[in-house]
């Protein structure tokens, strides 16, 4: 079936859709990872966005059950050069397309997704529409231009968990870690060191969380525009200095807020597998999978407060920071990888001995 | 690290005469790194015993010796010249195999000359089969089971344990030689012998079988301060027990989950770093067990190999001028990248289309030889091709490589059944062609995949291809609609098959196309997928 994707600015793709089909918005952004689009539609940070791939043939080796990184696709539709027809994978359950139809997702195929790609880093990410049912390219813009973006939207209510709930059950190191939109492998990697992890809401206070009596609290990724989510930044604020704190993406973002910093839009964010991140203490390079749009401003954090830990060598962009009394840090890019590389683990560990001094205190 | 300024003078070694399995690769690599290392200053010696080759033009090093790659005159040459540093790891098997020579025999600690690049041992260790199983081992890696003989009782002892079919590796020799698949025991009796014989250290290598599996090649980078990259991964079309020079390979790979993708990732980081190849690249093999997953660790080459070449222009990220440079000592954040210039060689290059690689064979020039391919490299050249989808790729890689087909085209005549299961079952230089013949004759892909092991996605592309060439060949003496001549050109199929389908003139596709507007479009490899601005003008064309 004939699909259109057009941007807010006029630009006009003609396609053919895969998985749902009717009509979607949301902000149109790319992602350079070669491997792991799976994970990629089942990570709950991209709430609010149509993703493209810019690796043309996706759908390859289908879905599987255990790739999951949140029980369903959140994005708002997906565009590719070339879907796969067929699934070839021992593990693999389903194909691509299946599963988009199953889960009510938009796609949409035989885009020039290198044309796309081009357009969004030179005029920036912007909203944007596929549609099946109305293929008049002037309504469709209207339409993108009318719907509501990213910025100042609290997306992090529609993702979050409603509900306190135990991830595993034993474990050394008591984690509560507070769902901004969390991606499963930050649980799964907790737990396979140890950790006894309970997951609350992200509406739940710093009082409620330092009630559970944790070793360590753990800022989830999330979805859209920190600065809108200002219950959880206050949350952040109080458990400064009671408990050691790990950051990850929205979670790192929200610390920086919490501790008098500043954010902003990327132009068109980081969203791949390869991005090499310095480790300013060691020297050492990391390759890192990025998933963000907003960014910590790195002049806007007080000095005296606070370390700049790790920086993007690709643009030079904050990509960790450290309080310089408490046990609190936080990283902009995803060391749970999934998809990207596991280059970055350790910052478990830091948090894990970080948990166990505290203790000893 | 800024670059080394306790040396002044390195001595590279080429990779001497062409041979199957060394072609001309070397020479572009050695070339790289002339220049890399003259551009920084140090004085370049070099040797190379095969003057047709760039590498020995006059201004490429500062001295050239046109001398066989041999210890006796690579000795003579570090007497004369005594280099500060020697760089064995750009120069193929050869130029790595007499450096190990060197060394053993004490030749650069006598002349006070640095191992750089990679050091003896490191070479032993990724070379030595029972070192490298033991390395492997150490860091819990999984391997086929095997054995070592250095006699062929010793063989027969090894066999028993492993059964057949059995692959035998000849040691130290390149590009396969000397080894061989057996099936029984006469076959085993024929090829270990003559793989003792033929080995230099008379040494063979008996292995569990892995053949069928999904084979894949990692091009991995390491700088002095311990920091590793992939450059690309690599995906055999044609699983094991056929040689990678041999084989069709398809760079990104296709069919790995982002799981699989990262314990490939993990283990080709793990292996480099418990090998010890301090700086440059190193080519890390891998199979996988399409059944299960099971995945094991075929081999390593410590040095620039015969896939750098291909991976370098396959992503835009040079291999061997890198490892030039983080030999003498940069770290690979110091270095731009070529293409983007603002952002730094220390990253992963990804890419935004589809490379395939498929070898040339010349066996009616080779009369008497065995035509079957197996684990000894046979092929003579390749064409590599860069398409926004496999099948465009394929399509204009098949008429890169001079054989008269311009894409996936018919054979010649009308193979029966039985021809096309043996062809599909004992790989020769025309599988691929076969394996059109078998779809179009209503084989299914899962009847192929019984007989090829090639994954099911490569084979359902192909019969993409032969479904939609099926709809072209209706236009026959039709007027053919722009939609339909546009989706064949992104297809990769060429004017000239459209030509023959529709019994016209190449020249009246190419007209059609004209007023079609139906034009190719070229796009840029700029190692980044657009992410960043590309200053390179080195573009592929396609069709949208």
């Amino acid at each position: 079936m004939k699909a259109l994707l057009v941007l807010e600015d006029g630009t006009v793709f003609d396609g053919t859709s895969f998985g749902a089909t009717g009509e979607s918005f949301g902000e149109v952004v790319f992602n350079t990872s070669m491997t792991g689009y799976q994970e990629i539609l089942t990570d709950p940070s991209y709430k609010g966005q149509i993703v493209t791939m810019t690796c043309p043939l996706i759908g390859n080796y289908g879905i599987n059950e255990e790739d999951f990184e949140s029980e369903k696709p959140h994005l708002s539709g997906f565009i590719v050069r070339e879907n796969s027809r067929i699934a070839s994978n021992h593990r693999s359950n389903m194909s691509l397309d299946e599963f988009l139809k199953k889960h009510n997702i938009i796609g949409i195929e035989g885009i020039d997704t290198r044309k796309l790609t081009l357009h969004i880093r030179s005029a920036g990410a912007m909203k944007g529409i596929i549609s099946t049912e109305d293929l008049n390219p002037e309504n469709l813009v209207r339409k993108a231009k009318s719907s509501k973006g990213l910025v100042g939207v609290d997306l992090v209510k529609e993702v979050s968990c409603q509900k306190i709930y135990k991830w595993n059950k034993k474990g050394k190191h008591k984690v509560v870690l507070l769902d901004c939109g969390a991606k499963y492998n930050i649980m799964r990697d907790l737990a396979k060191r140890d950790c006894q992890v309970t997951v609350v809401p992200a509406k739940t206070s710093a009082k409620k969380i330092l009630s559970l009596k944790p070793d360590g609290v753990m800022l989830s990724n999330g979805p859209g525009d920190p600065a809108a989510v200002t219950y959880v930044i206050e949350t952040v604020k109080e458990l400064i200095g009671k408990v050691p704190v790990f950051g990850i993406c929205l979670g790192h973002q929200m610390l920086g807020l919490a501790l008098g910093g500043k954010t902003y839009k990327l132009k068109f964010g980081h969203r791949g597998a390869n991005h090499p991140v310095m480790d300013l203490k060691t020297r050492k390079i990391e390759i890192t999978s990025q998933n963000h749009g907003f960014c910590v401003d790195m002049k806007s954090l007080n000095p005296k407060k606070v370390t700049l830990t790790h920086v993007n060598l690709n643009d030079q962009t904050l990509e960790g920071l450290r309080h310089k009394k408490y046990p609190v840090f936080s990283v902009q890019y995803h060391p749970e990888a999934s998809a990207g590389p596991h280059d970055s683990k350790y910052l478990f560990e830091k948090f894990i001995g970080d948990m166990k001094n505290a203790k000893k205190n | 690290m800024p670059k080394r300024t306790d040396i002044k003078s390195i001595l590279i070694i080429g990779s001497g005469p062409i041979v199957i399995g060394q072609a001309c690769e070397f020479d572009y690599s050695g070339v790289q790194a002339c220049k890399a290392l003259k551009e920084e200053g140090y004085k370049i010696i070099l040797v190379n015993s095969n003057p047709a080759t760039i590498m020995t033009d006059p201004k490429v090093a500062d001295r050239t010796y046109i001398e066989p790659i041999d210890p006796y005159f690579v000795e003579k040459i570090i007497e004369a010249e005594k280099p500060d540093a020697v760089l064995p790891t750009l120069g193929g098997q050869t130029a790595l195999n007499c450096a190990v020579t060197l060394w053993e025999r004490g030749v650069f600690k006598k002349h006070k000359v640095k191992m750089i690049g990679a050091k003896g041992d490191v070479i032993k260790k990724a070379e030595n089969r029972e070192l490298f199983k033991e390395a492997m081992q150490k860091i819990g890696l999984d391997l086929p089971r095997s054995g070592e003989a250095r006699s062929y009782k010793e063989a027969l002892e090894v066999v028993k344990e492993i059964g057949f079919p059995a692959i035998i590796r000849s040691g130290f020799t390149m590009g396969g030689s000397g080894g061989g698949i057996a099936y029984n025991m006469d076959e085993f009796k024929v090829i270990a012998n003559r793989g003792i014989e033929i080995s230099p250290i008379s040494e063979i290598l008996i292995e569990e079988s892995v053949i069928g599996w999904k084979e894949y090649e990692m091009e991995v980078m390491r700088d002095l301060a311990d920091n590793v990259v992939i450059i690309c991964s690599i995906e055999n079309f044609d699983p094991m027990g056929i040689h990678t020079g041999d084989s069709i390979t398809v760079a990104p790979a296709q069919t790995l989950t982002d799981k699989e993708y990262q314990a490939m990732r993990n283990a080709s980081i793990a292996v480099i770093r418990e090998i010890g190849v301090e700086t440059g690249g190193s080519n890390i093999q891998f199979a996988i067990n399409p059944r299960d997953g099971r995945m094991v660790v075929i081999e390593m080459n410590p040095r620039v190999s015969r896939s750098s070449a291909l991976a370098s222009k396959a992503t835009g990220f040079p291999i061997a001028k890198m490892a030039a440079k983080l030999a003498v000592g940069y770290t690979l954040d110091e270095i731009p990248n070529d293409i983007t210039k603002k952002t730094p060689a220390c990253f992963e290059p990804t890419i935004d289309y589809c490379v395939v690689k498929i070898p040339r064979f010349t066996f009616e020039k080779f009369p008497g030889a065995d035509s079957r391919l197996g684990i000894s490299m046979k092929s003579v050249g390749e064409a590599m091709s860069i398409g926004r989808t496999f099948k465009e790729s394929l399509q204009k890689g098949l008429r890169s490589l001079e054989i008269k087909v311009y894409g996936l085209e018919d054979l010649n005549f009308e193979p029966n059944e039985d021809q096309i299961k043996q062809a599909l079952s004992i790989a020769g230089a025309e599988r691929i062609f076969y394996i059109k013949h078998a779809l179009k004759s209503g084989m299914s892909i899962d009847s192929i995949f019984e007989l090829t092991n090639i994954d099911r996605w490569f084979l359902d592309n192909i019969k993409e291809i032969v479904e939609y060439e099926k709809n072209l060949r209706k236009y026959k003496g039709k007027k053919v609609p722009r939609a339909i001549l546009r989706e064949a050109k992104i297809m990769g199929f060429s004017d000239l098959q459209l030509a023959k389908f529709w019994a016209m003139d190449e020249d009246d596709i190419y007209k059609l196309r004209k007023k079609f507007k139906i034009m190719p479009e070229f796009k840029q490899v700029d190692t980044c997928a657009a992410e960043f601005e590309a200053y390179t003008p080195y573009y592929y064309s396609t069709y949208l």
